[in-house]
C-alpha cells in the first residue's frame, strides 16, 4: 500500500471527470505532435528533394507552379521551352550543371520524365536491377513505380497523355523497362525516368524526309531545366538575366518552399493555436477536478492529517493526482498524433506524394511534455494548497 | 509509583494540587486549559490513567469531551498545562514540530472517530494498509488480515466500505485504529447510533482488543449503556459550570 494506489483509486473512482480530462491533455498533444511532425516532415522532405537545385528554368508562369512541377513533381508544368536553351545555359560561366527535364505524360500516374543521367546522380539513385537505359524507349523505373505497377525487367508499357491516371494512350509506342531504381525515399522513387529523345518520338512522329527532320529537331523543347550554380554569385545575376528573356521563367526552390510554408504557415499556426487551446481546457479541466475532489474529499483530507499525514504530504497528493491525469494524457496524446501520422502516410498518400511517419521524433515534443505537465502542475497547485491546510481539528468534529 | 493498574481510580477528577503522572507510560492530563478562538477558555479536568487500564469520561453534549480526546491525540495544539502519552511529554513533543505530533499520533494512538470515516475508494483491508502507510510503518499484509479476522472481518477484506453494515465499518474503522499497535486507544463515542447488541459487541470488542494489545482504552460518551460497564469513570462538568 502506498500513495500511488490510492491516487489511482481516486482516479478510478470518477471514471467521467478522469476521462474527461485525460482526453483533454491527450487531444491537444496530439494536435500538436501532428502539426509539428507533418510540417518538420514536409520541409524535410521539400528541402531534400531540392538538394543540388539552385534554379528552376520553365516557360512564363507561376514561379511556384514550376517549382512544384519541376522539382517536386507535384504541379503540372507551366509550359515548354526550347531545348537550345539548355546549350545556351550550360555555356553560361554561372552555371555549373543544367539538366533538362521533359514532362508531359504518365504511366498509371507516375510520370514518364524524359531527361539526362545527370539526374539519377542528382538525386543519388542506384540500379537495385538491370541497367540503365541506353536507346530512346527505353526506361528505368523509380522503386515505388516498380512496387506499386508490378513493372519488371523487360517488361514494356505504353505512356497516357497527360500527368494524371487515364488520359488517351500514345498508340503502340512501348516503352521497355531495362532497370529498376533503389528506394531513396525521395520523389525519384515516383517517376519513370527515359532519354529525352523518347519523349521526343512519342509526341513528333515520323519525319518524311531529311528536311523535315530538322525542322522537327529544330522545334524540339524541353520543359524543365534544373541548374546549379557555379558560384555563389550567380544567385544574384542569373534569374534576372533569365527572366529577362521573354520565352524563360527562373525560379528558386529554396525561395518558392519558403514562400509555400509562409502560405500553409497560417493554417498550421491556426492548427497549433487549437492545440494549445485545447491543452488549456486541459489544464482548466485538472483544476475543476481537483477543485471538486477537494471539496468531495474534505473528511478523508481531514482523516489522512489524522492518520498521520502531514499537510506537505496531502499536498503532494493532489499535485500527483494532477500530475498523473497530465501525464497519462501526455502519453495517450503521443500515441494518438503518432498514430494518426502514420496512418495518414498509409491511407491518404499511398503513393508517397506526401509521405508521413509515425516513425519520428522532434525535440519540440520534450517541450510539449514539459509544457503539458507544467500546466497540470500549475492547475494543481491551488486544490492542493487548500487541501494542505485542511485543519486537523476537525477530524473528530461531527461536521 | 502512586497507583498500581489494578487499583481502582477516583470517579471524579482527581485534585490537581501535587498531582503527578503516572510514570508506568499511561495517560496524564493535568492542569490544560484550552482557548479556540474567540471562545471562552475551557479548563479541563485533570485525569491520570495507568497504562492498560480502561476508562470513560461522560459529560453533556458540549462539556469539552471531543476537545480533551483530540487535545490527548494531538490535534488541537497544547497551550496551557501539561499531557503525557506513554511516557512522552506533549510539550516537549511539540517542540519538535507538527511533523512530530502528527508522528507521535499515528504510531502511538489508535484513534476511532464517531462516524467510521473510511476510505470509500479502497477496499477494507487498503483501508487498514494506508494507516500504516501514513504512519510511515512498513505495511503487514498477514498482520492486517490476522486483524480484520479478529474483529469477525474476515472475507472482507477486499469489499468496499459502503458495501458493508453500519457495524461492520465500524469495525473496520476500529481495526484501523489497532493496525499500528497504539499505546493509547481514544474513542469518540463509538456507540453513537449503534442499537444496544451492536454497542454491547463494539464495547466488547474495543476493550478485548485494548487489552491484548496492553493499551490503555480511553472513551468519550454520553451513553449511559456506556459507563455502567467501566469501573473508571470521569465525568466532566457541564458547560458553563465551575469548569470555567
Amino acid at each position: 500500500m502506498n500513495a500511488s494506489r490510492l491516487l489511482w483509486a481516486y482516479l478510478r473512482a470518477r471514471p467521467l471527470t478522469t476521462l474527461l480530462t485525460v482526453l483533454l491533455v491527450a487531444l491537444g498533444i496530439a494536435t500538436v505532435t501532428v502539426v509539428t511532425l507533418a510540417t518538420r516532415q514536409f520541409e524535410a522532405r521539400l528541402a531534400r528533394d531540392a538538394v543540388g537545385i539552385d534554379l528552376v528554368v520553365g516557360a512564363k508562369g507561376s514561379p511556384l507552379q514550376l517549382v512544384l512541377a519541376g522539382v517536386y513533381h507535384l504541379d503540372v508544368p507551366p509550359g515548354n521551352l526550347p531545348y537550345g536553351a539548355v546549350a545556351d545555359l550550360r555555356a553560361n560561366r554561372l552555371v555549373a550543371q543544367a539538366i533538362p527535364l521533359s514532362l508531359g505524360d504518365s504511366f498509371r500516374g507516375y510520370r514518364i520524365v524524359g531527361t539526362e543521367p545527370g539526374y539519377l546522380a542528382l538525386h543519388g539513385a542506384r540500379l537495385a536491377q538491370g541497367a540503365m537505359y541506353a536507346a530512346p524507349m527505353q526506361a528505368v523505373i523509380g522503386a515505388q513505380v516498380a512496387a506499386d505497377t508490378g513493372l519488371s525487367i523487360g517488361a514494356s508499357f505504353v505512356g497516357s497523355h497527360g500527368l494524371s491516371p487515364g488520359g488517351p494512350e500514345h498508340g503502340d509506342d512501348l516503352y521497355t523497362v531495362t532497370g529498376v531504381l533503389a528506394a531513396t525515399g525521395g520523389v525519384i522513387d515516383r517517376l519513370v525516368l527515359t532519354p529525352l529523345e523518347s519523349v521526343w518520338l512519342v509526341h513528333e512522329g515520323e519525319p518524311a524526309d531529311e528536311a523535315e527532320r530538322k525542322v522537327l529537331e529544330a522545334e524540339r523543347e524541353v520543359t524543365v531545366i534544373l541548374l546549379r550554380y557555379a558560384t555563389p554569385l550567380a544567385a544574384a545575376s542569373l534569374p534576372r538575366a533569365i527572366n529577362a528573356d521573354a520565352r524563360l521563367q527562373a525560379a528558386s526552390p529554396a525561395f518558392e518552399s519558403a514562400r509555400l510554408f509562409r502560405l500553409v504557415g497560417v493554417g498550421v499556426d491556426g492548427l497549433r493555436a487549437f492545440g494549445m487551446l485545447l491543452l488549456g481546457l486541459a489544464a482548466l479541466s485538472v483544476f475543476v477536478a481537483l477543485f471538486q475532489a477537494l471539496s468531495d474529499r474534505r473528511r478523508e483530507l481531514a482523516l489522512m492529517r489524522l492518520l498521520g499525514a502531514s499537510p506537505r504530504r496531502l499536498f503532494g497528493l493532489l499535485v500527483g493526482e494532477g500530475l498523473l491525469l497530465t501525464a497519462i494524457g501526455v502519453v495517450l496524446g503521443f500515441a494518438i498524433g503518432h498514430g494518426v501520422l502514420a496512418g495518414a502516410g498509409r491511407w491518404f498518400s499511398p503513393r508517397g506524394e506526401m509521405p508521413l511517419t509515425g516513425l519520428d521524433f522532434d525535440t519540440m515534443q520534450w517541450v510539449y511534455t514539459a509544457g503539458a505537465l507544467l500546466l497540470g502542475l500549475a492547475a494543481a497547485a491551488i486544490p492542493a494548497w487548500l487541501a494542505a491546510r485542511t485543519p486537523l481539528a476537525r477530524a473528530l468534529s461531527d461536521d | 509509583m502512586l497507583r498500581a493498574p489494578s487499583a481502582p481510580v477516583s470517579a471524579a477528577p482527581v485534585p490537581d494540587a501535587g498531582f503527578r503522572p503516572p510514570d508506568d507510560g499511561g495517560v496524564a492530563l493535568i492542569d490544560v486549559v484550552h482557548a479556540w478562538r474567540s471562545e471562552t477558555p475551557l479548563r479541563l479536568p485533570s485525569l491520570s490513567l495507568p497504562a492498560g487500564a480502561h476508562a470513560v469520561i461522560t459529560g453533556p453534549s458540549g462539556c469539552g469531551k471531543t476537545t480533551l480526546l483530540s487535545l490527548l491525540a494531538g490535534l488541537l495544539p497544547l497551550r496551557v498545562g501539561r499531557i503525557t502519552v506513554a511516557g512522552q511529554d506533549y510539550t516537549a513533543l511539540a517542540a519538535g514540530g507538527q511533523k512530530a505530533v502528527d508522528r507521535f499520533r499515528s504510531q502511538r494512538i489508535g484513534l476511532v472517530p464517531q462516524q467510521p470515516m473510511l476510505f470509500g475508494v479502497l477496499d477494507v483491508l487498503d483501508n487498514l494498509l494506508i494507516a500504516q502507510h501514513f504512519a510511515d510503518r512498513p505495511t503487514d499484509r498477514p498482520g492486517a488480515l490476522a486483524l480484520l479476522e479478529q474483529l469477525g472481518l474476515g472475507g472482507l477484506g477486499h469489499r468496499r466500505p459502503r458495501e458493508l453494515s453500519r457495524g461492520q465499518q465500524q469495525r473496520v474503522a476500529l481495526a484501523r485504529a489497532l493496525v499500528n499497535r497504539p499505546a493509547l486507544i481514544l474513542a469518540d463515542e463509538p456507540t453513537a447510533n449503534l442499537d444496544d447488541a451492536h454497542a454491547a459487541q463494539a464495547l466488547s470488542l474495543l476493550r478485548e482488543r485494548s487489552q491484548a494489545l496492553g493499551a490503555t482504552l480511553l472513551i468519550a460518551t454520553h451513553d449511559a449503556r456506556v459507563r455502567d460497564r467501566f469501573d473508571i469513570v470521569f465525568a466532566m462538568p457541564p458547560p458553563g459550570g465551575a469548569s470555567r
